[in-house]
Protein backbone atom coordinates (compact mmCIF):
# COMPACT_ATOMS: atom_id res chain seq x y z
CA UNK A 1 0.00 0.00 0.00
CA UNK A 2 1.26 3.56 -1.02
CA UNK A 3 2.82 5.97 2.40
CA UNK A 4 1.36 9.08 2.30
CA UNK A 5 3.12 12.38 3.49
CA UNK A 6 1.50 15.16 6.11
CA UNK A 7 1.31 17.57 3.20
CA UNK A 8 -0.89 14.88 1.51
CA UNK A 9 -3.00 14.17 3.92
CA UNK A 10 -6.50 15.47 2.17
CA UNK A 11 -9.61 15.22 3.85
CA UNK A 12 -11.39 11.70 2.60
CA UNK A 13 -7.91 10.34 2.56
CA UNK A 14 -7.56 6.59 4.21
CA UNK A 15 -5.08 6.01 6.37
CA UNK A 16 -3.41 3.29 8.66
CA UNK A 17 -2.96 4.90 12.47
CA UNK A 18 -2.69 2.76 15.51
CA UNK A 19 -3.15 0.06 13.14
CA UNK A 20 -6.62 1.03 12.92
CA UNK A 21 -8.21 2.17 9.34
CA UNK A 22 -8.87 6.06 9.65
CA UNK A 23 -9.98 8.66 7.36
CA UNK A 24 -9.29 11.75 7.44
CA UNK A 25 -11.56 14.89 8.06
CA UNK A 26 -8.99 18.44 8.18
CA UNK A 27 -5.92 18.92 8.33
CA UNK A 28 -4.18 22.22 9.17
CA UNK A 29 -0.15 23.02 8.58
CA UNK A 30 1.53 24.87 11.93
CA UNK A 31 4.69 26.88 11.88
CA UNK A 32 6.27 29.08 13.33
CA UNK A 33 8.83 31.10 11.50
CA UNK A 34 11.91 30.06 12.76
CA UNK A 35 10.21 26.80 14.24
CA UNK A 36 9.52 23.22 13.85
CA UNK A 37 6.71 22.42 11.44
CA UNK A 38 3.49 20.48 12.53
CA UNK A 39 0.56 19.23 11.23
CA UNK A 40 -2.64 19.40 12.93
CA UNK A 41 -4.98 16.58 11.78
CA UNK A 42 -8.63 15.25 12.46
CA UNK A 43 -9.41 12.23 11.59
CA UNK A 44 -11.86 9.66 12.26
CA UNK A 45 -10.99 6.31 13.11
CA UNK A 46 -13.27 4.00 11.02
CA UNK A 47 -13.38 1.26 13.16
CA UNK A 48 -15.01 3.06 16.23
CA UNK A 49 -16.21 5.82 14.79
CA UNK A 50 -14.40 7.89 17.06
CA UNK A 51 -12.98 11.17 15.89
CA UNK A 52 -9.40 12.74 17.65
CA UNK A 53 -7.50 15.47 17.05
CA UNK A 54 -3.35 14.32 16.46
CA UNK A 55 -0.43 15.91 15.62
CA UNK A 56 2.54 15.10 13.51
CA UNK A 57 5.71 16.28 12.72
CA UNK A 58 5.73 17.45 8.94
CA UNK A 59 7.06 15.13 6.52
CA UNK A 60 6.07 12.33 8.37
CA UNK A 61 4.35 9.69 6.60
CA UNK A 62 1.91 7.09 7.84
CA UNK A 63 0.68 4.42 5.41
CA UNK A 64 -2.44 4.36 3.31
CA UNK A 65 -5.90 1.77 4.02
CA UNK A 66 -7.52 -0.26 1.57
CA UNK A 67 -10.73 0.76 2.53
CA UNK A 68 -13.44 1.22 -0.31
CA UNK A 69 -17.21 1.51 -0.14
CA UNK A 70 -19.40 -0.38 -1.97
CA UNK A 71 -23.03 -0.80 -3.19
CA UNK A 72 -23.98 -3.87 -2.01
CA UNK A 73 -27.40 -5.84 -1.42
CA UNK A 74 -28.32 -6.61 1.49
CA UNK A 75 -30.13 -10.47 1.66
CA UNK A 76 -30.90 -12.10 4.79
CA UNK A 77 -29.81 -12.42 8.57
CA UNK A 78 -28.89 -16.14 9.49
CA UNK A 79 -28.93 -15.56 13.66
CA UNK A 80 -24.96 -14.83 13.64
CA UNK A 81 -24.18 -13.01 10.33
CA UNK A 82 -25.99 -10.64 8.12
CA UNK A 83 -25.29 -11.14 4.53
CA UNK A 84 -24.29 -9.05 1.29
CA UNK A 85 -23.98 -9.19 -1.91
CA UNK A 86 -22.35 -7.04 -4.95
CA UNK A 87 -24.70 -6.52 -7.55
CA UNK A 88 -21.99 -7.07 -10.31
CA UNK A 89 -20.24 -9.99 -9.26
CA UNK A 90 -22.61 -11.66 -7.10
CA UNK A 91 -19.79 -11.54 -4.57
CA UNK A 92 -20.83 -12.52 -1.05
CA UNK A 93 -19.59 -10.72 2.06
CA UNK A 94 -20.88 -11.68 5.75
CA UNK A 95 -20.98 -9.15 8.66
CA UNK A 96 -21.88 -9.57 12.30
CA UNK A 97 -23.63 -6.99 14.79
CA UNK A 98 -20.61 -6.07 15.71
CA UNK A 99 -20.48 -4.54 13.05
CA UNK A 100 -23.42 -3.89 11.45
CA UNK A 101 -24.18 -2.01 14.53
CA UNK A 102 -26.97 0.43 14.21
CA UNK A 103 -26.92 -0.11 10.63
CA UNK A 104 -28.98 -3.24 11.75
CA UNK A 105 -32.33 -1.48 12.55
CA UNK A 106 -32.55 -0.04 8.71
CA UNK A 107 -32.18 -3.37 6.79
CA UNK A 108 -34.95 -4.86 4.80
CA UNK A 109 -34.13 -7.77 2.67
CA UNK A 110 -33.14 -6.97 -0.85
CA UNK A 111 -32.37 -3.63 0.02
CA UNK A 112 -29.63 -1.78 -1.60
CA UNK A 113 -26.83 -0.31 1.34
CA UNK A 114 -23.11 0.56 1.57
CA UNK A 115 -21.07 -2.08 2.84
CA UNK A 116 -17.25 -0.65 3.82
CA UNK A 117 -14.36 -2.98 2.92
CA UNK A 118 -11.48 -2.49 4.58
CA UNK A 119 -8.77 -5.57 3.00
CA UNK A 120 -11.86 -6.92 1.63
CA UNK A 121 -13.39 -7.18 4.62
CA UNK A 122 -16.54 -5.84 5.85
CA UNK A 123 -15.71 -2.77 8.17
CA UNK A 124 -18.96 -0.84 8.63
CA UNK A 125 -22.59 -0.70 7.06
CA UNK A 126 -24.35 2.46 6.09
CA UNK A 127 -28.03 2.09 4.94
CA UNK A 128 -29.35 3.91 2.65
CA UNK A 129 -30.18 7.78 3.61
CA UNK A 130 -34.51 7.14 2.73
CA UNK A 131 -35.73 3.61 3.78
CA UNK A 132 -39.55 2.37 3.15
CA UNK A 133 -40.62 -0.06 6.17
CA UNK A 134 -43.85 -1.38 7.18
CA UNK A 135 -45.02 -0.39 10.52
CA UNK A 136 -45.88 -3.93 12.66
CA UNK A 137 -46.88 -2.16 15.64
CA UNK A 138 -48.80 1.14 16.92
CA UNK A 139 -51.94 2.33 18.19
CA UNK A 140 -54.87 2.79 16.01
CA UNK A 141 -54.74 5.88 13.80
CA UNK A 142 -57.06 8.98 15.15
CA UNK A 143 -59.07 9.86 12.39
CA UNK A 144 -59.42 13.27 11.96
CA UNK A 145 -55.07 13.87 13.42
CA UNK A 146 -53.32 15.72 10.38
CA UNK A 147 -51.31 17.80 12.51
CA UNK A 148 -48.06 16.97 14.12
CA UNK A 149 -48.87 17.57 18.24
CA UNK A 150 -47.46 14.64 19.90
CA UNK A 151 -47.55 11.14 17.57
CA UNK A 152 -47.00 7.96 19.11
CA UNK A 153 -44.07 5.28 18.56
CA UNK A 154 -44.44 2.91 16.01
CA UNK A 155 -42.80 -0.48 15.65
CA UNK A 156 -41.09 -1.55 12.17
CA UNK A 157 -40.75 -4.28 10.49
CA UNK A 158 -36.93 -4.69 11.14
CA UNK A 159 -37.11 -3.88 15.22
CA UNK A 160 -36.97 0.16 14.82
CA UNK A 161 -39.03 2.57 16.67
CA UNK A 162 -39.81 5.74 15.50
CA UNK A 163 -42.14 8.22 16.30
CA UNK A 164 -45.04 8.53 13.89
CA UNK A 165 -48.06 10.91 13.31
CA UNK A 166 -51.40 9.68 15.21
CA UNK A 167 -53.30 8.97 12.30
CA UNK A 168 -50.90 6.70 10.57
CA UNK A 169 -51.98 2.99 10.98
CA UNK A 170 -50.42 -0.46 11.83
CA UNK A 171 -48.96 -2.40 8.26
CA UNK A 172 -48.68 1.00 6.31
CA UNK A 173 -45.23 1.72 5.24
CA UNK A 174 -43.89 4.68 5.82
CA UNK A 175 -40.41 6.25 4.76
CA UNK A 176 -38.24 6.96 7.29
CA UNK A 177 -34.73 9.08 7.25
CA UNK A 178 -32.09 6.61 8.34
CA UNK A 179 -29.86 9.96 9.58
CA UNK A 180 -31.88 10.76 11.95
CA UNK A 181 -34.39 8.22 12.69
CA UNK A 182 -37.38 10.64 11.24
CA UNK A 183 -40.53 9.61 9.93
CA UNK A 184 -40.72 11.51 6.47
CA UNK A 185 -43.96 10.25 5.12
CA UNK A 186 -46.71 7.67 4.26
CA UNK A 187 -45.85 5.34 0.94
CA UNK A 188 -48.82 4.65 -0.91
CA UNK A 189 -47.95 0.70 -1.88
CA UNK B 1 -0.88 49.63 2.65
CA UNK B 2 2.31 49.73 0.81
CA UNK B 3 1.62 53.71 0.17
CA UNK B 4 0.88 53.83 4.15
CA UNK B 5 4.32 51.81 4.67
CA UNK B 6 6.09 53.53 2.26
CA UNK B 7 4.97 57.36 3.69
CA UNK B 8 5.75 56.04 7.25
CA UNK B 9 9.28 55.00 6.82
CA UNK B 10 10.01 58.15 4.49
CA UNK B 11 9.11 60.29 7.29
CA UNK B 12 11.43 58.69 9.75
CA UNK B 13 14.39 59.02 7.15
CA UNK B 14 14.37 55.43 6.69
CA UNK B 15 15.92 54.62 2.97
CA UNK B 16 13.71 51.79 0.60
CA UNK B 17 16.78 49.77 -0.78
CA UNK B 18 16.02 46.50 -3.14
CA UNK B 19 18.53 43.26 -3.33
CA UNK B 20 18.73 40.50 -5.29
CA UNK B 21 16.44 37.65 -4.54
CA UNK B 22 18.72 35.19 -6.18
CA UNK B 23 22.14 34.58 -4.21
CA UNK B 24 25.05 32.13 -4.46
CA UNK B 25 24.40 31.10 -1.28
CA UNK B 26 21.66 30.05 1.03
CA UNK B 27 20.01 30.39 4.29
CA UNK B 28 21.71 27.36 6.68
CA UNK B 29 18.63 27.51 9.23
CA UNK B 30 17.02 23.68 8.89
CA UNK B 31 13.87 24.82 9.64
CA UNK B 32 13.65 27.18 6.56
CA UNK B 33 13.90 25.10 2.93
CA UNK B 34 15.02 27.14 0.12
CA UNK B 35 14.37 27.05 -3.53
CA UNK B 36 17.48 26.15 -5.53
CA UNK B 37 17.53 27.37 -9.22
CA UNK B 38 20.03 26.96 -12.39
CA UNK B 39 22.19 30.00 -13.51
CA UNK B 40 23.24 28.50 -16.89
CA UNK B 41 26.41 29.98 -18.79
CA UNK B 42 27.39 27.32 -21.44
CA UNK B 43 29.38 25.44 -20.85
CA UNK B 44 28.87 26.24 -17.10
CA UNK B 45 25.74 26.25 -14.74
CA UNK B 46 25.65 27.01 -11.22
CA UNK B 47 23.31 26.43 -8.75
CA UNK B 48 21.62 29.66 -6.91
CA UNK B 49 18.86 30.40 -4.20
CA UNK B 50 16.10 31.93 -4.06
CA UNK B 51 16.07 33.84 -0.88
CA UNK B 52 14.38 33.35 2.37
CA UNK B 53 14.39 36.36 3.29
CA UNK B 54 16.48 39.78 2.66
CA UNK B 55 18.41 39.65 5.86
CA UNK B 56 22.12 38.70 4.46
CA UNK B 57 22.06 41.17 1.56
CA UNK B 58 20.89 43.94 3.82
CA UNK B 59 23.06 43.14 6.28
CA UNK B 60 26.12 43.60 4.04
CA UNK B 61 24.51 47.37 3.08
CA UNK B 62 24.50 48.20 6.51
CA UNK B 63 27.83 47.14 6.84
CA UNK B 64 28.94 48.61 3.89
CA UNK B 65 27.12 51.98 5.78
CA UNK B 66 23.78 52.74 4.33
CA UNK B 67 22.46 53.52 7.45
CA UNK B 68 19.03 52.94 8.41
CA UNK B 69 17.41 50.93 5.82
CA UNK B 70 13.87 48.69 4.20
CA UNK B 71 12.87 46.79 1.92
CA UNK B 72 9.54 45.34 0.54
CA UNK B 73 10.10 42.08 -1.49
CA UNK B 74 9.35 38.60 -2.31
CA UNK B 75 10.52 35.48 -0.28
CA UNK B 76 10.57 31.91 -0.92
CA UNK B 77 9.99 29.42 1.37
CA UNK B 78 10.09 25.52 -0.14
CA UNK B 79 7.22 23.37 1.62
CA UNK B 80 5.35 25.96 3.27
CA UNK B 81 1.54 25.67 2.46
CA UNK B 82 -1.50 26.08 4.52
CA UNK B 83 -3.76 28.66 5.89
CA UNK B 84 -1.38 31.03 7.03
CA UNK B 85 1.52 29.88 4.94
CA UNK B 86 2.41 30.61 1.04
CA UNK B 87 5.73 29.05 -0.46
CA UNK B 88 6.22 32.86 -2.19
CA UNK B 89 5.19 35.85 0.13
CA UNK B 90 5.69 39.62 1.23
CA UNK B 91 8.31 40.70 3.67
CA UNK B 92 8.65 43.89 4.87
CA UNK B 93 11.84 44.06 6.78
CA UNK B 94 13.78 46.28 8.25
CA UNK B 95 16.67 47.70 10.31
CA UNK B 96 17.60 50.36 12.57
CA UNK B 97 20.69 51.49 13.04
CA UNK B 98 21.73 52.19 17.06
CA UNK B 99 18.00 50.90 17.98
CA UNK B 100 17.99 48.33 20.64
CA UNK B 101 14.85 46.24 20.61
CA UNK B 102 13.04 48.26 23.20
CA UNK B 103 13.34 51.25 20.81
CA UNK B 104 12.35 48.81 17.60
CA UNK B 105 9.85 47.68 19.40
CA UNK B 106 8.16 51.26 19.66
CA UNK B 107 8.44 51.47 16.17
CA UNK B 108 6.71 48.72 15.52
CA UNK B 109 3.55 49.96 17.33
CA UNK B 110 3.80 53.21 15.90
CA UNK B 111 3.39 51.28 12.45
CA UNK B 112 0.60 49.12 13.32
CA UNK B 113 -1.07 51.95 15.05
CA UNK B 114 -0.48 53.82 11.36
CA UNK B 115 -1.86 50.82 9.46
CA UNK B 116 -4.89 50.06 11.45
CA UNK B 117 -5.78 53.63 12.46
CA UNK B 118 -7.07 53.14 15.51
CA UNK B 119 -9.26 49.91 15.12
CA UNK B 120 -6.91 47.34 17.49
CA UNK B 121 -6.83 47.75 21.22
CA UNK B 122 -4.09 49.32 23.41
CA UNK B 123 -0.55 46.55 22.69
CA UNK B 124 0.86 44.86 25.02
CA UNK B 125 4.18 43.53 25.83
CA UNK B 126 5.48 40.48 27.15
CA UNK B 127 8.19 38.33 27.82
CA UNK B 128 8.13 34.70 26.60
CA UNK B 129 8.95 33.35 29.89
CA UNK B 130 5.80 35.48 31.23
CA UNK B 131 3.51 34.55 28.45
CA UNK B 132 4.70 30.53 28.48
CA UNK B 133 3.72 30.50 32.28
CA UNK B 134 0.89 32.42 32.33
CA UNK B 135 -0.70 29.45 29.77
CA UNK B 136 1.38 26.32 30.65
CA UNK B 137 2.36 26.83 34.41
CA UNK B 138 5.89 25.66 32.76
CA UNK B 139 9.14 27.20 32.99
CA UNK B 140 10.15 27.56 29.71
CA UNK B 141 13.78 28.59 30.26
CA UNK B 142 14.46 25.60 31.91
CA UNK B 143 13.22 21.98 30.17
CA UNK B 144 11.66 19.30 32.64
CA UNK B 145 10.75 16.24 30.04
CA UNK B 146 8.95 15.22 33.61
CA UNK B 147 7.05 18.69 34.03
CA UNK B 148 6.16 19.16 30.13
CA UNK B 149 5.33 15.58 29.27
CA UNK B 150 2.43 15.88 32.53
CA UNK B 151 0.96 19.16 30.83
CA UNK B 152 1.11 17.32 27.62
CA UNK B 153 -1.03 14.45 28.79
CA UNK B 154 -2.65 17.30 30.93
CA UNK B 155 -3.87 18.93 27.67
CA UNK B 156 -4.32 15.65 25.96
CA UNK B 157 -1.39 16.22 23.72
CA UNK B 158 -0.01 12.62 23.75
CA UNK B 159 1.80 13.28 20.28
CA UNK B 160 4.27 15.98 22.13
CA UNK B 161 6.11 13.84 23.73
CA UNK B 162 7.02 11.39 20.94
CA UNK B 163 7.54 14.46 18.67
CA UNK B 164 9.48 16.22 20.93
CA UNK B 165 11.46 13.45 23.48
CA UNK B 166 14.28 15.40 24.69
CA UNK B 167 14.83 18.75 22.45
CA UNK B 168 14.01 21.45 24.68
CA UNK B 169 13.10 23.13 21.64
CA UNK B 170 10.94 21.45 20.00
CA UNK B 171 8.89 21.24 22.91
CA UNK B 172 8.94 25.31 23.09
CA UNK B 173 7.57 25.04 19.87
CA UNK B 174 5.45 22.60 20.26
CA UNK B 175 3.48 24.30 22.93
CA UNK B 176 3.91 27.64 22.10
CA UNK B 177 2.51 27.04 18.85
CA UNK B 178 -0.67 25.02 20.21
CA UNK B 179 -1.38 26.18 24.07
CA UNK B 180 -0.22 29.67 23.89
CA UNK B 181 0.04 31.55 20.51
CA UNK B 182 -3.80 31.11 20.05
CA UNK B 183 -4.28 33.27 22.82
CA UNK B 184 -2.34 36.38 21.92
CA UNK B 185 -3.33 39.62 20.90
CA UNK B 186 -6.93 39.67 20.95
CA UNK B 187 -7.64 42.16 18.49
CA UNK B 188 -4.43 43.83 19.75
CA UNK B 189 -0.75 43.97 19.01
CA UNK B 190 1.12 41.71 21.03
CA UNK B 191 4.75 41.50 21.30
CA UNK B 192 6.54 38.84 23.05
CA UNK B 193 10.33 39.45 23.57
CA UNK B 194 12.81 37.60 25.47
CA UNK B 195 12.75 34.58 23.52
CA UNK B 196 15.08 31.21 25.17
CA UNK B 197 18.71 31.10 23.63
CA UNK B 198 17.62 27.80 22.13
CA UNK B 199 15.41 29.57 20.30
CA UNK B 200 17.17 32.30 18.17
CA UNK B 201 20.22 31.63 15.43
CA UNK B 202 20.79 35.06 14.70
CA UNK B 203 20.15 37.40 17.89
CA UNK B 204 22.19 38.51 21.04
CA UNK B 205 22.15 37.09 24.29
CA UNK B 206 20.53 39.11 26.19
CA UNK B 207 23.57 41.03 28.68
CA UNK B 208 22.02 40.94 31.79
CA UNK B 209 20.51 37.32 31.27
CA UNK B 210 22.33 34.70 28.74
CA UNK B 211 19.29 32.16 29.11
CA UNK B 212 17.44 34.34 26.54
CA UNK B 213 17.86 36.14 23.68
CA UNK B 214 16.99 39.75 22.32
CA UNK B 215 14.69 38.59 19.85
CA UNK B 216 11.15 39.92 19.28
CA UNK B 217 7.93 38.52 17.66
CA UNK B 218 4.93 39.99 16.73
CA UNK B 219 1.06 38.74 16.98
CA UNK B 220 -2.44 39.71 16.56
CA UNK B 221 -5.55 37.65 16.92
CA UNK B 222 -3.22 34.90 17.65
CA UNK B 223 -1.44 34.99 13.87
CA UNK B 224 2.09 35.26 13.75
CA UNK B 225 3.11 38.45 12.02
CA UNK B 226 6.65 38.68 12.03
CA UNK B 227 10.42 38.05 14.18
CA UNK B 228 13.06 40.82 15.03
CA UNK B 229 16.37 40.93 16.31
CA UNK B 230 18.77 43.18 18.23
CA UNK B 231 21.20 41.56 15.55
CA UNK B 232 24.76 39.63 15.96
CA UNK B 233 27.51 41.35 14.57
CA UNK B 234 30.14 38.79 15.79
CA UNK B 235 31.61 37.53 12.39
CA UNK B 236 33.40 34.67 14.30
CA UNK B 237 30.74 33.72 16.51
CA UNK B 238 28.13 33.98 13.43
CA UNK B 239 30.41 31.11 11.38
CA UNK B 240 30.11 29.24 14.35
CA UNK B 241 26.00 29.43 14.03
CA UNK B 242 26.52 28.89 10.55
CA UNK B 243 28.46 25.56 10.92
CA UNK B 244 26.76 24.05 13.54
CA UNK B 245 23.51 24.62 11.52
CA UNK B 246 25.37 23.26 8.68
CA UNK B 247 26.06 20.07 10.39
CA UNK B 248 22.53 20.21 11.69
CA UNK B 249 21.26 19.87 8.08
CA UNK B 250 23.96 17.22 7.43
CA UNK B 251 22.06 15.04 10.14
CA UNK B 252 18.43 15.58 9.28
CA UNK B 253 19.51 14.61 5.59
CA UNK B 254 18.39 18.19 4.82
CA UNK B 255 19.68 19.80 1.43
CA UNK B 256 23.12 21.15 2.05
CA UNK B 257 23.79 24.79 2.67
CA UNK B 258 26.07 26.95 1.00
CA UNK B 259 27.42 29.27 3.68
CA UNK B 260 27.42 33.15 3.10
CA UNK B 261 31.36 33.93 2.98
CA UNK B 262 30.07 37.26 1.91
CA UNK B 263 28.01 38.38 4.77
CA UNK B 264 30.81 36.73 6.97
CA UNK B 265 33.40 38.91 5.38
CA UNK B 266 30.52 42.21 5.63
CA UNK B 267 30.52 41.07 9.08
CA UNK B 268 34.26 41.49 9.81
CA UNK B 269 34.31 44.57 8.42
CA UNK B 270 32.00 45.27 10.45
CA UNK B 271 28.03 45.61 11.05
CA UNK B 272 26.59 48.48 12.92
CA UNK B 273 25.03 48.05 16.26
CA UNK B 274 21.27 47.82 15.26
CA UNK B 275 18.12 45.81 15.48
CA UNK B 276 16.27 44.53 12.29
CA UNK B 277 12.83 43.00 11.50
CA UNK B 278 10.84 41.03 9.39
CA UNK B 279 6.97 41.11 9.04
CA UNK B 280 4.50 39.26 6.80
CA UNK B 281 2.51 41.88 4.46
CA UNK B 282 0.10 38.92 3.40
CA UNK B 283 -0.64 38.32 7.12
CA UNK B 284 -1.21 42.06 7.99
CA UNK B 285 -3.37 42.43 5.17
CA UNK B 286 -5.50 39.25 6.15
CA UNK B 287 -5.62 40.87 9.44
CA UNK B 288 -6.94 43.99 7.78
CA UNK B 289 -9.52 42.56 5.37
CA UNK B 290 -10.40 40.08 8.56
CA UNK B 291 -9.66 36.98 5.92
CA UNK B 292 -9.83 33.57 7.47
CA UNK B 293 -7.01 32.38 5.00
CA UNK B 294 -3.72 33.66 3.36
CA UNK B 295 -5.58 32.59 -0.10
CA UNK B 296 -7.68 35.10 0.12
CA UNK B 297 -5.36 38.02 -0.35
CA UNK B 298 -3.13 36.66 -2.58
CA UNK B 299 -3.88 36.95 -6.50
CA UNK B 300 -2.90 33.03 -6.83
CA UNK B 301 -1.62 30.96 -4.32
CA UNK B 302 0.32 28.47 -4.95
CA UNK B 303 -2.21 26.19 -6.10
CA UNK B 304 -3.10 28.40 -8.44
CA UNK B 305 -0.27 29.77 -9.52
Amino acid sequence: MAVYSTSEFRAGLKLMLDNDPCSIIENEFVKPGKGQAFNRVRIRNLKTGRVMERTFKSGETLEGADVVDVEMQYLYNDGDYRHFMMQDTFEQYQADAKIVGDAGLWLKDQDMCTVTLWNDLPLAITPANFVELEIVETDPGVRGDTSGGGGKPAKLSTGAVVRVPLFVAQNEFIKVDTRTGEYISRVKE
Amino acid sequence: MLQRIRVFFASRNVWEVETPLLSHASGTDSQLAFFTSTYETPPNSQSLFLQTSPEFAMKRLLAAGSGSIYQICKAFRNGEAGRFHNPEFTILEWYRVDFDLAQLMNEVEALFDDLFAGKLNAPQRVSYAEIFAQFTGLNALIFSFEAYSAFATQQNLPDAITICGESHALWLDFLFSFCVQPHLGENSLCLVYGYPACQSALARLNVENPLVADRVEVFINGIELGNGFYELSDAAEQNRRFDSEIQLRQRENLPVAIKDERLLAALEFGLPDCSGIALGLDRILMVLTESPAIANVLSFAIQRA
